[in-house]
């Protein structure tokens, strides 16, 4: 039978999703997604030392299922930790460029928010999402693991709700 | 038959090595490098700057990002030239306060380097016995003053909030245990021929050459030069304290190894001294104007950070702000020599001899 | 017995001495002898106000005389009379102590001379450990300040060299140690100062096609909105 994938336009994409089996197995892929989230190390600043206490043995990620990888070919989720200076953006985007999808991002720290205490200087990027499209943002300087953790988690949240219907968080 | 070219490889600004955002650009013939160039500034956020807009407060939590692994010594480097230009006292409590809080930060610093040096080396389980050390002193640091990472501690005058009841308890209960895990750290790891194979002989330089570079730390110590600012140029209360500098002969990253462990079990001598001397009662602030106006000229303050000789060259014009400060990061000083210990050296060894050197990132860019 | 009345809170300075004192007066007013006492009190306390008077203005009058001696004085002059031994006599623009501080010896160079300087001292005076390079930007002209350190004899000195604003050039100090080199760097990156002589000038925190000097005090941000 010649079927030709090219030929499924978006909205019948969409309607296909929402069917019965094909939304179950949906949302058996964001679970799936959402439990091994292995993020990218990219630690730039003080909130890498936080997020090094966060992978180590007291507050611990493995057991969410967070692995961290160090290239980004193999990553799902790249968490901003640090601030981003002018002469580190077009890297942070070409390393977000070689993840493969579905990837997200998580800005951990006031820096990578939006500046942070370095939002008047004149090397500073003032927020990652000028460079790349944010899902979680974590305040803090620097957050505490467990508000790390937190953030890991509503990430897992948004994976799975967007999943189940089909909608985007921020239409909300 | 085999033709061989030179390979340019980027150690690039995102790599495993937990040191941040540091690229080195070498040139390979094979495993060995023949040239090493440091490209940084993937960091440099113009704290200098900005200091210039701020009043001398406001730029007590700029100098805690900038070593972020040891921030108190940085805090304390930037209120002791203000006092020094001022000329405040300071009171017996807040500086003991201080004291007690820097070399717990040292033992803090190590511990991290210590970590993160064996997990670059290929070790996993000392980063996770080091961290979780290291959560014990950030409790106590977060009783004390809210904060896990950038404590904002320090004064101009004094410290900002005494310590808890009980707290200084909990820091003498501290040092036996911490004693005790020193021990069984250098059973794990010291005695290991792979990792003696990895670190002995590596990165040789001789004292004269770190003497020229303006290396200082352990790795000027490394070679046999003894200056250590704790006690060739004292500063707070170290001269009412017995302890030792250790010393290394060769200047190899073996060397700079045990010197830093050692200095760890210097640090809680010095804690065990300060506990017993601690003054019962005081105060936390001395006599310090409102409005923080050190008069017109500069001065250079340096004391000792984990890393080396950290130095504040502040020039003021009598006004609330700095004219010009200045940070001398031992960390960019330190990182020169890099280039030149690393011809000759394989791909392998780059990652060892640049552990080595502990440098941390947002210092070397400020 | 007013003025007594009057002189009584200002020097007890608490209000219940005060009243004691009024309650004291008016039992004098009873007793002459008491009176006389009183009397005798008020006089003592007058000369003593008027001993600390004097001694205040001794004190004034000291701290206009010219003050003690530094006791890095002796360095600071050994110094400059050995550079203007060996290198020339007018290579020196200024020396001074510097009192806050903790006394250090401060020489001001001319440029064409700190070359020849910077040997001279590495040398001959055994101020081999350079500690810090800065560079500070005053309105008018621009300038970067040494601070050398001898490791034997724990000798300080700090070498000030001045460059003006248009053409900014200072030799650099590079072949002497080895340390100022990213030091000057960084000094070229941030305030637009020209080493010459150093061996490869060239920016080191700002990218390379970054435009201006950042740390100047007339520096504009290009794109300051990102």
């Amino acid at each position: 039978m010649e079927f030709s994938l090219e030929s499924i336009s978006l909205e019948e994409r969409r309607e296909l999703e929402r069917n019965v089996f094909m939304g179950t197995l949906e949302q058996l892929k964001a679970w799936a997604r959402s439990n091994s989230l292995w993020p990218l190390t990219f630690g730039l600043a003080c909130c890498a030392i936080e997020m090094m206490g966060t992978g180590a043995s007291h507050y611990d990620l493995d057991r969410f299922g967070v692995m961290f990888r160090t290239s980004p070919r193999q990553s799902d989720v790249m968490i901003v930790a640090g601030t981003v200076t002018k002469k580190m953006g077009p890297l942070l985007r070409r390393l977000y460029d070689q993840m493969p999808e579905p990837k997200w991002v998580i800005a951990m720290g006031s820096c990578a928010t939006a500046g942070g205490p370095y939002v008047k200087s004149y090397a500073v990027i003032k927020g990652v999402d000028q460079i790349v499209p944010v899902d979680v943002y974590i305040p803090g300087c620097p957050p505490n693991p467990a508000a790390l953790i937190y953030g890991i988690n509503k990430l897992q949240e948004k994976i799975r709700y967007e999943a189940k219907t089909g909608k985007r968080v921020t239409g909300r | 038959m085999i033709r061989t070219e030179e390979l340019l490889l980027n150690v690039g600004p995102q790599h495993p090595s937990t040191h941040g955002v540091f690229r080195i650009v070498v040139k390979l013939d094979g495993e060995v490098i023949t040239e090493a160039t440091p490209v940084m500034g993937y960091l440099h956020r113009g704290t200098e700057k900005l200091a210039e807009q701020l009043n001398y407060t406001q730029i007590i939590p700029y100098t805690d990002r900038m070593d972020y692994v040891s921030a108190m010594t940085n805090n304390y480097v930037l209120v002791h030239a203000v006092e020094t230009m001022m000329g405040l006292e300071v009171p017996e409590r807040a500086e003991f306060m201080r004291l007690i809080v820097m070399e717990l930060q040292r033992v803090a610093s190590h511990l991290v380097w210590w970590g993160t040096y064996l997990l670059d080396i290929g070790a996993m389980s000392p980063f996770l016995y080091a961290f979780r050390d290291r959560e014990t002193i950030i409790n106590l640091f977060n009783e004390l003053c809210g904060a896990r990472l950038t404590y904002n501690y320090m004064r101009v005058g004094g410290v900002k909030w005494d310590a808890p009841p009980g707290w200084i308890d909990k820091v003498s209960e501290f040092i036996p245990y911490m004693e005790g895990k020193l021990r069984e750290y250098d059973k794990l790891v010291s005695g290991n021929e792979i990792f003696l194979a990895r670190i002995k002989g590596i990165g040789k330089y001789d004292a004269a050459t770190a003497i020229d570079y303006g290396l200082s730390g352990a790795n000027l110590r490394c070679t046999g030069v003894d200056w250590d600012l704790r006690k060739a140029e004292p500063y707070s209360l170290y001269s009412r304290f017995e302890f030792d500098v250790p010393l290394g002969q060769n200047g190899d990253c073996y060397d700079r190894y045990r010197i830093r462990l050692e200095e760890i079990s210097q640090s809680l001598r010095i804690l065990k001294q300060a506990i017993a001397q601690f003054p019962s009662g005081g105060e936390t602030m001395g006599k310090v104007p409102r409005a923080i106006r050190p008069p017109a000229g500069e001065v250079y303050t340096r004391i000792e950070s984990p890393r080396g000789e950290i130095g504040c060259h502040i020039v003021s014009k009598g006004k609330a702000e700095p004219y010009r400060l200045k940070f001398r990061r031992p960390s960019f000083v330190n990182l020169q020599i890099l280039p030149k210990l690393l011809i000759g050296e394989t791909m392998t060894n780059l990652i060892t001899i640049l552990g080595g050197v502990d440098i941390v990132v947002g210092e070397v860019d400020c | 017995m007013s003025e007594e009345e009057k002189k009584e809170p200002q020097e007890s300075g608490t209000a219940e001495a005060g009243e004691q004192a009024k309650q004291k007066t008016a039992e004098a007013e009873a007793d002459p002898e008491k009176a006389a006492k009183l009397k005798a009190a008020a006089e003592a306390r007058a000369a003593r106000a008027a001993a600390k008077a004097a001694a205040e203005a001794a004190e004034a009058a000291e701290a206009s005389a010219p003050p003690a001696p530094s006791p890095k004085q002796p360095e600071l002059d050994a110094a400059a009379a050995l550079i203007r031994r060996e290198v020339a006599d007018e290579a020196l623009e200024e020396v001074y102590i510097n009192e806050l501080n903790g006394h250090m010896p401060t020489i001001i160079v001319k440029n064409d001379y700190w070359r020849s300087i910077a040997e001279l001292l590495k040398i001959e005076n055994d101020l081999t450990y350079l500690r810090n390079v800065s560079g500070v930007d005053y309105e008018t002209h621009l300038e970067v300040v040494y601070h050398l350190v001898s490791l034997q004899s724990g000798r300080e000195l700090t070498v000030k060299v001045k460059a003006d604003r248009e053409k900014p050039e200072v030799s650099s100090a590079t072949p002497v140690w080895a340390t100022a080199n990213w030091n000057e760097r960084e000094i070229y990156d941030l305030l637009g100062i020209v080493f010459t002589g150093h061996p490869d000038l060239r920016r080191i925190m700002m990218p390379d096609d970054w435009v201006g000097h950042p740390l100047r005090k007339d520096y504009e941000p290009l794109d300051s909105e990102v």
